[in-house]
């Protein structure tokens, strides 16, 4: 089994420090693969999802990103150390144009700026002919492809991704899912949360539900996708007993 | 003839000083989002440190430290910049309704101070013993005016293509990001916090850098020209003219500054007499009403924002609203 690239251990985290919504949460996604974090809803996915980025703090238990503890690094830090976090809405800077929030992203990278922007462009060629365009003026799935190029820009090793289908026509969710698992391909690990948990099941390797802030099963992604027990719950519509 | 074009030297001397803080304010407002309602505190910090170093020493107060001009101004200007440095640690984590308030409390604070630190800023009585420079050889009169008044437009027009340029660079791009989406922005690795306290400090140095205009222009400074009122004079030029283009910031600047000194002359000279005596809150009245009237039925300002596209580390160019 490859190593790890993202480990939490034992996180209880929430928004405000008396009030936990994660209690001991445990999860592991493997590098190179799609990791799904799937739940009712108040399960805590996003919650968890935004503990790993630092913008919601971890009271205890530990976060470890290839080896190193990044528990309560600041959400800014995080791409430095090879995270990118692309939030559920609010995921691009609409009044910029395409062009400019591919830059922004690219800030950092110098000389490589020009290459990278390239290959970006190659990768989602939506985004190629409406460069000069305002962010604003992009089709939902258009703005979730740009907001991944934005993440894929500052090059990261892992990408936390927050319900990226939400609002989405099934098939821009689908485009949006399956260019997330061709990602993988290049090497990088990603953390997904969804709703829509039978396309999500298909295109993950490993699954993890949570409910009432607690994990309840996790398995490999094609087991659970078969599991009577999962389809009922999920599939059927019913709700999670927690401690199932 | 004289008389008039004395006037028009005046007012235009004035509008185009408080049109510089328009413009600060734009940086940290209308491109940043950041809601200052502190101005006159940063005015006052420029216009109390300009004249304590550069003014001749004298009794009863601190300063009179007789440093050359461009020194004492930009001296001025760093003290602008320490209170706001020192303000936005402390506030800038606040959002918009909570940064006003503390804000403004900052500038009520900064009157009280200079209205009773006597040793610190001659109190009441205001800060005296400060020569305007170069009077000595031109003197006091018209020409001197007319001169000064070309010295602050050259600053205005240097502020005007320093932000210009500056947000239709990258760094302008980042602002405009963190006022849409902080989140959005942490989460590619930028430091809302940091280009906030940035845009803060350097809106800030601008208007204390009009504040010690201001005060060398009438070569004296007291508590009464830092009053709240100023902050609200400022916010409705910005409002009136457009917040996020420079350029309605500084029209806004020069129409408001006109209805202001408008306004006063008409009570002046036609309100009854037993008016008259309400007619400093009549304008305040004035003021109000215009930044309400603004914001209900044309919140963009006459000169709205413009789309400005950056380019990736390279020329700029604005580009047409769409």
């Amino acid at each position: 089994m490859a190593d790890p690239a993202l480990s939490i251990r034992a996180v209880t985290a929430g928004y405000l420090r008396d009030l936990p919504i994660l209690f001991d949460v445990d999860l592991v996604a493997e590098a190179g693969k799609i990791t799904t974090i799937i739940g009712p809803n108040g399960a805590g996915k996003s919650t968890l999802i935004k503990a790993i980025a630092g913008l919601v703090p971890v009271t205890s238990g530990t976060v470890r990103h290839g080896g190193t503890d990044i528990t309560g690094l600041r959400p800014d830090r995080m791409a430095a150390h090879g995270i990118a976090y692309v939030p559920q809405t609010d995921n691009i800077f609409r009044s910029l144009t395409i062009r400019e929030n591919l830059d922004l992203a690219l800030r950092r990278a110098g000389l490589r700026r020009d290459a990278i922007r390239a290959r970006l462009l190659a990768q989602f060629p939506a985004l190629q002919a409406k460069l000069g365009d305002k962010a604003g003026s992009l089709s939902g799935g258009q703005r979730q492809f740009l907001a991944l190029a934005n993440a894929l820009a500052t090059e990261p090793r892992t990408i936390l991704m927050d319900e990226p289908s939400a609002g989405l026509s099934p098939r821009a969710a689908e485009e949006v899912l399956e260019m997330a698992r061709g990602l993988t391909e290049t090497g990088v690990t990603i953390l997904l949360v969804e709703q829509n948990v039978t396309q999500a099941l298909r295109l993950s390797d490993h699954c993890y539900i949570l409910a009432e802030g607690r994990n309840q099963i996790d398995g490999k992604a094609a087991d659970l996708l078969g599991d009577p027990v999962v389809a009922e719950i999920y599939l059927g519509g019913k709700r999670l007993r927690v401690g199932a | 003839m004289i008389g008039l074009l004395s006037y028009l030297v005046f007012f235009a001397t004035v509008a185009t000083i408080l049109a510089i803080a328009v413009l600060g304010l734009n940086l940290q407002w209308g491109n940043t989002g950041l809601f200052n309602g502190g101005v006159a505190a940063f005015f006052g910090a420029g216009a109390y440190g300009t004249l304590i170093l550069g003014g001749t020493p004298q009794a009863g107060h601190l300063g009179g430290f007789a440093m050359p001009y461009p020194l004492a101004l930009l001296g001025g200007m760093a003290v602008a910049a320490a209170l706001a440095w020192g303000v936005g640690r402390l506030t800038l984590k606040l959002r918009h309704d909570y940064l006003a308030i503390a804000t403004f409390g900052v500038a009520v604070a900064f009157e009280n101070v200079m209205r009773n630190a006597e040793w610190l800023s001659g109190g009441a009585k205001g800060l005296r013993g400060f020569e305007r420079p170069l009077q000595e050889g031109i003197g006091s009169g018209l020409a001197y005016n007319a001169l000064y008044l070309a010295f602050v437009a050259s600053l205005l027009l240097l502020t005007y293509l320093f932000l210009e340029r500056l947000v239709s660079s990258p760094f302008g791009r980042l602002l405009r990001a963190i006022r849409e989406d902080e989140e959005a922005a942490r989460s590619l690795g930028k430091n809302p916090a940091k280009v906030r306290l940035t845009a803060f400090v350097t809106g800030s140095v601008i208007m204390g850098m009009a504040g010690g205009l201001y005060a060398t222009f009438y070569a004296f400074v007291s508590p009464q020209d830092v009053l709240p009122i100023l902050t609200f004079q400022i916010w409705a030029m910005l409002i009136v003219g457009g917040a996020g283009n420079n350029r309605g910031a500084i029209l806004g600047a020069f129409l408001m500054w006109g209805a202001w000194t408008a306004s006063g002359w008409a009570l002046s000279r036609h309100a009854p007499v037993e008016a008259q005596i309400y007619a400093g809150s009549i304008q305040y009245v004035l003021i109000g009403s215009v930044i309400v009237g603004m914001l209900l039925w044309r919140p963009q300002g006459l000169f709205p924002e413009r789309l400005v596209v950056s380019q990736s580390g390279g020329a700029t160019r604005p580009a047409p609203a769409k």
